[in-house]
């Protein structure tokens, strides 16, 4: 048996992090985690820390996210109502769509043309942040940690002062040809 | 009691509209007060961070529109103090450009020719010097070695950066460390420091009326240093001449606030905008043929995988910028780069079978994050962007405490401009996916609509009232004394950065503005030196200065 889920916070909480990782998929936790679908290797936006990204008010999403859940879940029961998918009630509605149909149910509410497009891009915005620039965290704290993302993404650790340097950045040679019509301060003529 | 507060001039937004003004009113004895919605920031403020509240989000604006949004600076210094310093000038066609108008959209009086002393005057004063191979980064010298395997030629960008201080760290948008970005906050702000001006960050001008004496009002707000959502405070200050200088995004704005304070505005106040055509695509390298095809090696094993490492943009593929080629097929294409967060979001999955910016595909893209390089397509649109109503505050409403908003702008993408962005995508993956060099798609529109870090014409000039805002000489139709020397004033798309352009016909509007204020009585004189005391562009510029006066 599935325990049941208990409040609202929970609901909340699973269906964002099923939303995160739609968008930056990722690993399961343990092996009964059913918010992380576990559709690719390696840490997603969940282990990328999406939920204390959108929990942080700077963001400016967090005060609408329970509002946001509760769309989501709206949606998801029309979805899975649609594609007559079993109904499973141990979790919220969106977690319960496997990862195809959390995802093509994802590009419906992203597809221009949807009245609440916005909302959801937003939310797909901070999600990918999450794991591509971890905007909850120090850049150089979130590398020294290991973030999933920005190692993932091969981003290299700075400098002891935490500043970027790149002592060697250039072939040193011309590469091409220039345009003919170049003036002598360089520009376009 | 209350008290009104008066100055001569009052600017508007300090980037190169706002500080290139106010340096020359000031150095010729104006009394000039910049108001500036964005915080002062300057060396070890800007932070090599992403999160947020560091300078990346706080020197930064990202106004979410209706098929489009614009990035631009939010700072003392605009768009200088994160921008990529690419400032080449604009080729001799883009003034004879008709557009969408049926006719030269460019006032009869400036040409490529007539600019040229005032592109001189930027290029001493900022100073943009020529870059040579050995400044061009890696992701530079391959996109040249690319150009060149497919038969076309690439230009070294001239830029606004000091390459004895660059440290090619790629943190450009959030403001330069290294003091090696030669912003604003080096040449004409403190220039006009010097001679008196004040500079006031975080005042958001709302809205302009008059006062009984004929002068001008300015309402602005005062603006939480921390979390931009919240406001804490407001005024008004009196002058006599007015620079409207707060970005194409936001000078429309507040013209359109302020209709119903000072009367009808310009049919062209609001619309005409243009993004400069601009669009992004993503190259993923393949690593092997980068070193077999180009012959190129970093000398330490790795052929490319220098995606983090340069300094923005830093070389164009200039060959579409062919004055005989019909309007929308010209283009340029430029290296750039774009950090994460704003510049992986749009990424596409080349060949995308499932969903193209987001789900499994896109995570093993962003795992060759190092192997991508950008484009940059700058190519001719139709300024069919037009401003809806002004929201209650600003330009946009905030979303997040910083960087985030949604704005009133709307953008339906003509055929002109399809197919000028299709020409270019074209044109791309002729290059990069030649002998299996890489894989290429475009950034995607469908998620925050276009985008343009180079928003343009939304108060243009020109020399037809009904498709111009402004005169010849950048005053407000209809308006006196009210002039707009930002990118708005640009009439369309440069196919180029466009920085430059805007800085030189800021400085051309000069004579006519000093003209105007002293006609109000105010004391100043046009005649200033280069911020740094030097003489050349001045002399060179000299005998145009006549021909600006008269009206
Ligand atoms: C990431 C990025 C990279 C770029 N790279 C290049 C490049 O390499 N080359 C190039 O040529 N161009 C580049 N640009 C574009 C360039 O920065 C702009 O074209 C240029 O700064 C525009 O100048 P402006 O005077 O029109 O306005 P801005 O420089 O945008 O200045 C407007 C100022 O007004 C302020 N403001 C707005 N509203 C108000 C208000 N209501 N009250 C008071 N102040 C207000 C803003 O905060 C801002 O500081 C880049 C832009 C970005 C965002």
């Amino acid at each position: 048996m599935t325990p049941r889920i208990r409040d609202e916070d929970q609901v909340r909480t699973m269906t964002l992090e099923a939303f995160a990782d739609t968008i930056v998929p990722g690993e399961k936790r343990s092996p009964d985690d059913r918010a992380v679908a576990g559709a690719a290797p390696g840490g997603g936006a969940v282990a990328a820390g999406a939920l204390e990204l959108l929990e942080w008010d700077a963001t400016g999403l967090s005060s609408g996210l329970g509002e946001f859940a509760r769309l989501l879940n709206g949606h998801a029961q029309v979805y899975a109502a649609e594609h007559e998918l079993a109904p499973d009630e141990s979790v919220p509605p969106f977690v319960a769509l496997p990862f195809e149909h959390r995802t093509a149910l994802v590009q419906r509410l992203t597809t221009p043309g949807h009245p609440e497009k916005e909302f959801w891009v937003s939310l797909a915005l901070f999600s990918n942040m999450a794991f591509d620039s971890a905007a909850h965290l120090h850049t150089a704290d979130a590398l020294a940690a290991g973030h999933p993302g920005l190692i993932a993404m091969g981003i290299e650790l700075p400098d002891p002062d935490g500043l970027w340097r790149f002592p060697a950045y250039s072939y040193g040679r011309q590469l091409a040809r220039l345009h003919p019509d170049t003036t002598p301060s360089g520009s376009p003529a | 009691m209350t008290s009104t507060e008066r100055t001569d001039v009052l600017v508007v937004g300090s980037g190169f509209g706002g500080a290139i003004a106010a340096y020359h009113l000031a150095a010729g004895g104006a009394r000039v007060v910049v108001l500036e919605r964005g915080p002062w920031l300057t060396g070890n403020d800007f932070d090599h961070d992403f999160k947020l509240g560091s300078s990346y989000t706080r020197a930064f604006d990202f106004t979410v529109g209706d098929g489009m949004s614009v990035l631009g600076g939010n700072c003392v210094g605009g768009g200088s103090v994160v921008y990529f310093a690419a400032m080449p000038r604009a080729p001799r066609f883009v003034f004879e450009r008709h557009g969408s108008i049926g006719r030269r959209m460019w006032p009869s009086a400036v040409s490529r020719d007539t600019l040229e002393p005032w592109y001189d005057r930027v290029e001493e004063a900022i100073p943009v010097t020529k870059q040579e191979w050995s400044d061009v980064s890696y992701a530079g010298g391959l996109w040249a070695a690319a150009c060149d395997h497919a038969g076309r030629t690439a230009n070294p960008l001239p830029s606004a950066i000091d390459n004895s201080k660059c440290a090619n760290c790629n943190w450009m948008m959030a403001g330069c460390r290294f003091d090696a970005k030669r912003s604003l906050l080096f040449n004409y702000l403190p220039g006009a420091l010097a001679h008196g001006a004040e500079v006031r960050p975080l005042h958001e001008v709302q809205h302009i009326s008059r006062t009984d004496d004929g002068d001008y009002r300015v309402h602005y707000n005062v603006v939480d240093d921390e979390d931009y959502r919240i406001q804490a405070g407001s005024g008004t200050i009196d002058a006599k001449i007015i620079i409207l200088a707060a970005g194409a995004g936001a000078t429309p704005v507040i013209l359109q606030r302020s209709e119903a304070t000072l009367g009808t505005m310009p049919n062209a106040v609001g619309r005409y905008f243009s993004g400069n055509g601009e669009r992004l695509n993503t190259a993923v390298l393949n690593e092997d043929k980068v070193r077999e095809v180009l012959g190129l090696s970093r000398g330490d094993g790795l052929a490319y995988e220098a995606n983090q490492i340069g300094k923005g943009p830093t070389v164009a593929s200039w060959d579409r910028l062919d004055g005989s080629l019909p309007e929308y097929s010209r283009f340029s294409l430029e290296q750039l780069y774009f950090p994460p967060g704003l510049g992986t979001i749009l990424a596409q999955v080349p060949g995308a079978t499932g969903p193209s910016w987001f789900g499994v595909d896109k995570k093993e893209l962003l795992k060759r994050w190092r192997s991508w390089l950008i484009i940059f397509q700058m190519t001719e649109d139709d300024n069919e962007g037009v401003f809806g109503p002004p929201p209650a505050t600003g330009n946009a409403d905030r979303i997040s405490q910083q960087m985030l908003g949604v704005g009133r702008l709307r953008y339906n993408p003509t055929a002109n401009t399809l197919r000028g962005w299709a020409e270019a995508d074209a044109e791309v993956k002729d290059i990069l996916e030649r002998d299996g060099l890489a894989e290429v798609a475009a950034w995607t529109n469908d998620v925050v609509g276009a985008y343009t870090v180079h928003p343009l014409a939304s108060c243009r000039v020109g020399d037809d009232p009904d498709t111009s805002a402004l005169d010849d000489r950048n005053e407000l139709r209809g308006h006196p004394g009210i002039f707009v020397t930002d990118g708005s004033a640009v009439p369309g798309a440069l196919t180029v950065n466009p920085a430059m352009t805007i800085a030189a016909l800021a400085e051309r509007a000069i004579p006519g503005i000093v003209h105007a204020a002293q006609q109000r009585g105010v004391n100043v004189t046009y005649g200033a030196p280069s911020p740094d005391g030097a003489t050349s562009g001045r002399q060179g510029a000299a005998r145009l200065v006549p021909t600006l006066l008269h009206r």
